[in-house]
């Protein structure tokens, strides 16, 4: 075999901006997100501030709408999702024994599309006024807003939606088409599944939404008329296209959380999951049913019974799948030797959280009791409960269960139970008074309200919980930043006694991940091997070369093209935007022609690396 | 086998675009893909439906096509795709001459189309159906012009992918190339067969 | 002691009985009765109310069994500290996993059939049956017009309808997407722009006569917040006296208001009608001396007046009102304001 000498080692800041490396760029889309995660908080804490008594005057109007819109946006788009696909890259191919993804170039493209898009959506801020019609951008509210903050929308979601969609398609083939020797579809941990369903919907959700945005920007840049009713358009064909799309998208963030649940609940039980099968029986139908409900979201539009009645036993149907995952996370629970670590804490408070916006849930599916909830604060309680609840709990069990795999050291666990409390009670202390708002009939994205109506203290209370939260990410902030210090480095790869493959890889994660591909003997492989009294994992291959993908600055580059393509599109300056357009075709043409075969770890620094990870 | 090396008549694989792993990646992404391009042609198609009849002052759909120019435009693509298909057979037997034939062929109807395509949206604006005209123009233009641009971006394609390899021979790194190609030709045809239908024939009968 | 154990014993001691009855008792009455859900006053809200009572029944059932089994595994399964030993590794159960399958599906069957059943009850269709009211609202950024077709009346603001009578609405949009919403009658309806999408729904006015709170519930911009409205349920003869003076209303004046009329005329009215005469693209202000609020928002003073006519872009931030402050003196102002409040239509 021969290999291909155009390996060059690159360091430092240059090694990030051009690495394709999965374990780097899931750091990258970590780090952020998280960072996303912060703007999206101060956003929400100012809005809290803002309601903390009737008639206050800190953020009204126009201030307050932007605020709203960007911290959903930004949330949703820019903190949950980068968050939990930067998981899907550290620990997927780990997960499946594979020692890449499928398509890295197109990863690391993902991330900065991601990058640029999220910095795109945030330049509103500082030129003339954020996007202000609510993350849902509802036309003619948003075709018609003033200035250019919904523009800044468009091409922001547009540039990162382009990003999600090969990210998706990326983790798609690499679970279908790397996994190791042994590791059958019905061995996969349910991390991998629930990514691998989650990654379907970005697939079949993503291209409504594309479709969605050019429409919204052909009416506000070119004069089209697909929902203004002057023209003969129609303004829900949007809340359509919005809702086929945005109801899986939620899925997408949850179906991800539920792996980490599962993963976590499972390891610190030092149980097998109860009833797996029906696990990712489950998963796969949610996966199928969040296409078929997202009418719930339009009760109100005036659809009719039919259409209404309909989606609403669809949208009941859904509670059938995540009661039996709720009950087999209980039996996991069941008869185990739990331990509670931090990881475990957050995992085992997201049950209950979650059943809490799971069963808030089927009562908004009821379309005649909906038109009370609907764009009421309850509505705003229950999204909450399972987007808080559920997927930023999830996220944060994650994190702790694997800081270590990612980022070679241990959280502090004294802190980390600090941020629990802060961040827990305070969440409950935010959103649970909520429900209560929005049956005593205050409407949803209100700058203020008048007193007199029984909402001032549960507001109040509100605020007050919602700057507990924000004290708890301070403290993970903290967490994260001392886990610097050389103190907590792990050395063990394996520091929960772990079940999964991720936890077979020495620490830290060569690069090449597994030196031999194992072989994989069943549900929960490295717990296998350990009843069988094997220290690690049996490799299905004798120590060889190993083919590695070269890193690029392309992605980097096409991305600074798309981004600058987005100012030509926002302010009309068509020379702008061919440019922009330009660089991404040449990168794109560059990519095509220049031939990359990558190059080859040589079997010798292999067995370097294995003699040096024995000693 | 060598990525580079070039395929002779006897080592050439029964599927030479499957034959590495990146070619089973580039193979099963791709088709994930075009999953992903029918649903955006899906919301595409459902915004038409819901608003081709709200024309207002401008023109009808019954008014405005002229079916044997759009016939003429099927015909083209749909041979486009049979002579794709007449290069994909080629690249299995490794006749790269026959190959870079078909495609270029495939090549020039894709240019006749697009070309047919300008004249008929320059007849049309001429009539007064105008993109800013109504929600039927809308919905048509970005319909229709979506699918254009797919087929001037496979042109860009496949010209870039002929002059890179105009000399090489076929060997495993650009075999799945050029099958990838092929498949985007086909999905982008058979897309252009319910434009056909759903469009024009629909829009003629009522 | 295994799960079903201990549900059996929670079941035949009757623990769960009294939670609901608790539940029940504390969900009724709660809330001012002009705007809350939980405090129904038409029987449209009181239809909507009890589908909400009933899931909320069977998702605290829910929530119980699942706590208990939760809290029950929180305390029993702790590994405790120097036991290493590995628990038994359970690959499932298919009785227990029939189980928390087959019931889920029955009580959403439970909670499924009156859900559809109410869904259907509370639409309305397109035509208003004979001897109904008849209402057509059209929402407009950030204020509500009311007209009674039938009529030939249009008020802006504050809805004037008697009591124990059921309503059939008509909704529209003139700008962007509205919901109309009054928690204590009837759930919200969303208004859209444009012929095609007009929507329908019930209103029932309940048998007390009180002023009621009512909301836009769907984001339309800046003022979104204060996009309030009332509606006054009155006695039926209120109710056919206030139609018979809306009718005659005109634009009257006495001498104490004839420099305030000459005034609205000249920068008003090509807006705001008052009777018969003026524009239709800002409110109506017939009878606007008994009206309740200014705006919608503001307390129902001559200050308040003045305050919006100067600067209504400080109430209300982002509505189509333009600037007087500064266009018209302070006595014009004062002399507009002084009309306006004389407005009244006994």
């Amino acid at each position: 075999m021969s290999t291909i000498a155009s390996h060059k080692k690159r360091s430092g800041l240059m090694d990030w901006l051009t690495t394709v490396d999965h374990k780097k760029i899931g750091i990258m889309y970590l780090l952020g997100g998280l960072f996303f995660f912060l703007i999206g908080g101060i956003e929400a804490l100012f809005m809290r501030l803002q309601l903390i008594k009737p008639e206050n005057d800190m953020f009204v109007g126009e201030t307050f709408n932007q605020l709203l819109t960007m911290h959903g946006t930004t949330m949703i788009f820019f903190a949950a999702m980068p968050i939990l696909i930067g998981f899907m890259n550290c620990i997927v191919p780990l997960q499946i024994g594979a020692r890449d993804v499928a398509f890295p170039f197109l990863n690391a493209l993902g991330f900065w599309m991601f990058l640029f898009g999220g910095i795109m959506l945030n330049c509103g801020w500082f030129l003339g006024g954020a996007a202000d019609a609510g993350w849902t951008a509802y036309a003619p509210l948003s075709t018609t807003s003033a200035g250019h903050g919904v523009d800044f929308y468009i091409l922001g979601l547009q540039i990162s939606g382009a990003g999600t969609l090969m990210g998706g398609i990326n983790f798609l083939v690499t679970i279908i088409n790397m996994r190791a020797p042994g590791m059958t579809f019905m061995r996969m941990p349910l991390f991998t599944w629930t990514s691998f369903v989650a990654s379907l919907l970005i697939l079949f959700a993503f291209p409504p939404l594309t479709i969605g945005l050019f429409q919204l920007m052909f009416e506000r840049v070119f004069d089209a008329n697909f929902f203004n009713a002057d023209n003969g358009g129609n303004a829900i064909i949007w809340e359509h296209i919005f809702w086929i799309f945005g109801h899986p998208e939620v899925y997408i963030l949850i179906l991800p959380v539920f792996g980490i649940i599962s993963e976590v609940v499972s390891t610190f039980a030092k149980k097998r999951l109860f009833g797996y099968s029906s696990m990712v029986f489950a998963t796969v139908l949610i996966g199928f049913l969040a296409f078929m409900v997202w009418v719930h979201h339009m009760f109100t539009v005036g659809l009719g019974a039919v259409p209404n009645s309909i989606f609403a036993v669809a949208t009941m149907a859904i509670a059938v799948p995540t009661g039996i995952k709720i009950f087999n996370w209980l039996f996991t629970m069941w008869g185990g030797k739990m331990k509670f670590t931090v990881a475990n804490v957050w995992a085992l408070s997201f049950i209950p959280t979650f059943v809490m916006g799971g069963v808030t849930g089927v009562m908004l599916a009821i379309p005649a009791a909906d038109y009370q909830y609907h764009d009421s604060y309850f509505v705003v309680a229950h999204f909450h409960y399972v987007i808080v609840g559920g997927v930023v709990l999830g996220v944060f069990s994650g994190l702790y269960y694997w800081y270590p795999k990612i980022f070679n050291r241990k959280l502090n666990e004294k802190l980390g139970f600090l941020n629990f409390w802060l961040f827990f009670i305070g969440f409950h202390l935010t959103f649970f008074p909520q429900h209560f708002l929005g049956l005593l009939g205050m409407p949803r994205r209100v700058f203020t309200y008048l007193t007199g109506q029984h909402w001032d203290t549960m507001n109040f209370i509100s605020t007050i919980g919602a700057l507990m939260m924000g004290l708890g990410v301070i403290v993970l902030a903290v967490n994260m930043l001392i886990s610097i210090s050389s103190k907590y480095k792990v050395t063990s790869g394996d520091p929960w006694d772990g079940r999964t493959l991720e936890w077979a890889i020495p620490t830290p994660t060569p690069e090449y991940n597994f030196a031999q591909t194992p072989l994989v003997r069943g549900l929960d492989p490295l717990w296998v091997e350990k009843s069988a009294g094997n220290k690690e994992m049996t490799p299905a291959e004798p120590v060889g070369d190993i083919h590695m993908p070269n890193g690029s600055i392309l992605p980097l580059i096409m991305s600074i093209g798309f981004f600058i393509a987005g100012f030509g599109f926002i302010y009309h300056h068509w020379l702008v935007a061919g440019v922009g357009i330009g660089i991404g075709l040449i990168c794109m043409l560059l990519r095509s022609v220049i031939d990359d075969h990558g190059f080859h770890i040589h079997k010798e620094e292999v067995e370097a690396d294995l003699r040096g990870v024995k000693a | 086998m060598n990525l580079s090396e070039r395929f002779t008549d006897t080592n050439i694989p029964e599927h030479p675009e499957k034959a590495t792993l990146e070619g089973k990646n580039k193979f099963v992404g791709f088709w994930l893909f075009l999953g992903g391009e029918t649903v955006l042609f899906a919301t595409l198609f459902g915004t038409y439906l819901g608003l081709r009849h709200m024309h207002g002052t401008g023109p009808t759909a019954k008014e405005l096509f002229q079916l044997p120019t759009v016939f003429l435009a099927t015909m083209i693509l749909l041979t486009s795709s049979l002579t794709s298909v007449y290069a994909i057979l080629a690249m299995k037997q490794n006749k790269i001459r026959a190959m870079q034939g078909w495609f270029f062929i495939t090549l020039l109807l894709g240019l006749a189309f697009l070309g047919l395509e300008i004249y008929e949206f320059n007849e049309y604006v001429h009539e007064g159906h105008t993109f800013t005209k109504s929600a039927f123009s809308s919905s048509f233009y970005t319909l229709v012009g979506f699918h254009g641009g797919h087929v001037l971006f496979g042109c860009l394609w496949l010209i870039s992918l002929l002059v890179r390899n105009w000399s090489r021979g076929l060997n495993l790194y650009n075999a799945p190339k050029y099958y990838l190609f092929a498949l985007y030709w086909h999905f982008v045809d058979v897309v252009w067969v319910f434009i056909f239908t759903v469009v024009y024939l629909m829009g003629k009968v009522g | 002691m295994g799960f079903y154990e201990v549900m059996k014993k929670w079941l035949q001691k009757g623990r769960l009985v009294p939670l609901f009855a608790m539940m029940a008792f504390m969900l009724m009455g709660c809330g001012d009765p002009t705007i809350s859900t939980l405090n129904p006053q038409g029987q449209v809200a009181k239809d909507q109310y009890s589908l909400m009572v009933l899931s909320i029944a069977i998702m605290t059932l829910v929530l119980v069994v699942v706590f208990l089994i939760y809290i029950i595994a929180l305390f029993r399964f702790r590994a405790k500290k120097g036991d290493d030993s590995i628990p038994k590794q359970v690959e499932g159960n298919h009785l227990a996993e029939i189980t928390w399958t087959v019931i889920p599906i029955i009580l959403l069957i439970i909670l499924a059939v009156p859900g559809v059943y109410g869904t259907f009850k509370a639409s309305a269709g397109d035509k208003a049956p004979k001897n109904q009211i008849d209402l057509k609202v059209t929402a407009h950024q950030f204020w509500w017009e009311f007209e009674y077709p039938k009529e030939g009346v249009v008020t802006s603001q504050e809805l004037v309808l008697p009591k124990n009578t059921k309503v059939h609405v008509e909704l529209s949009s003139q700008d962007v997407l509205h919901s109309f919403w009054i928690p204590s009658l009837a759930g919200k309806t969303d208004t859209n722009p444009g012929d095609g999408t007009k929507t329908y729904t019930w209103l029932e006015t309940g048998k007390t006569e009180r002023v009621y709170k009512g909301k836009c519930a769907e984001l339309c911009g800046a003022s979104h917040a204060l996009m309030d409205f009332k509606v006054k349920v009155v006695s039926e003869s209120e109710y056919k006296d206030w139609l018979t003076n809306m009718k005659s209303a005109t634009a009257k004046s006495t001498a104490d208001t004839a420099a305030g009329q000459k005034v609205f005329k000249q920068n008003c009215m090509s807006c705001h009608a008052v009777g018969k005469d003026g524009g239709n693209t800002a409110p109506n202000l017939t009878g606007f001396g008994d009206k309740e609020r200014i705006a919608g928002i503001l307390d129902h003073n001559k200050e308040n007046l003045k305050k919006w006519i100067h600067d209504p872009q400080k109430v209300k931030p982002g509505n189509n009102m333009p600037k007087f402050g500064g266009k018209l003196s302070d006595e014009d102002i004062d002399a507009v304001a002084d009309y306006l409040m004389s407005l009244k239509l006994k």
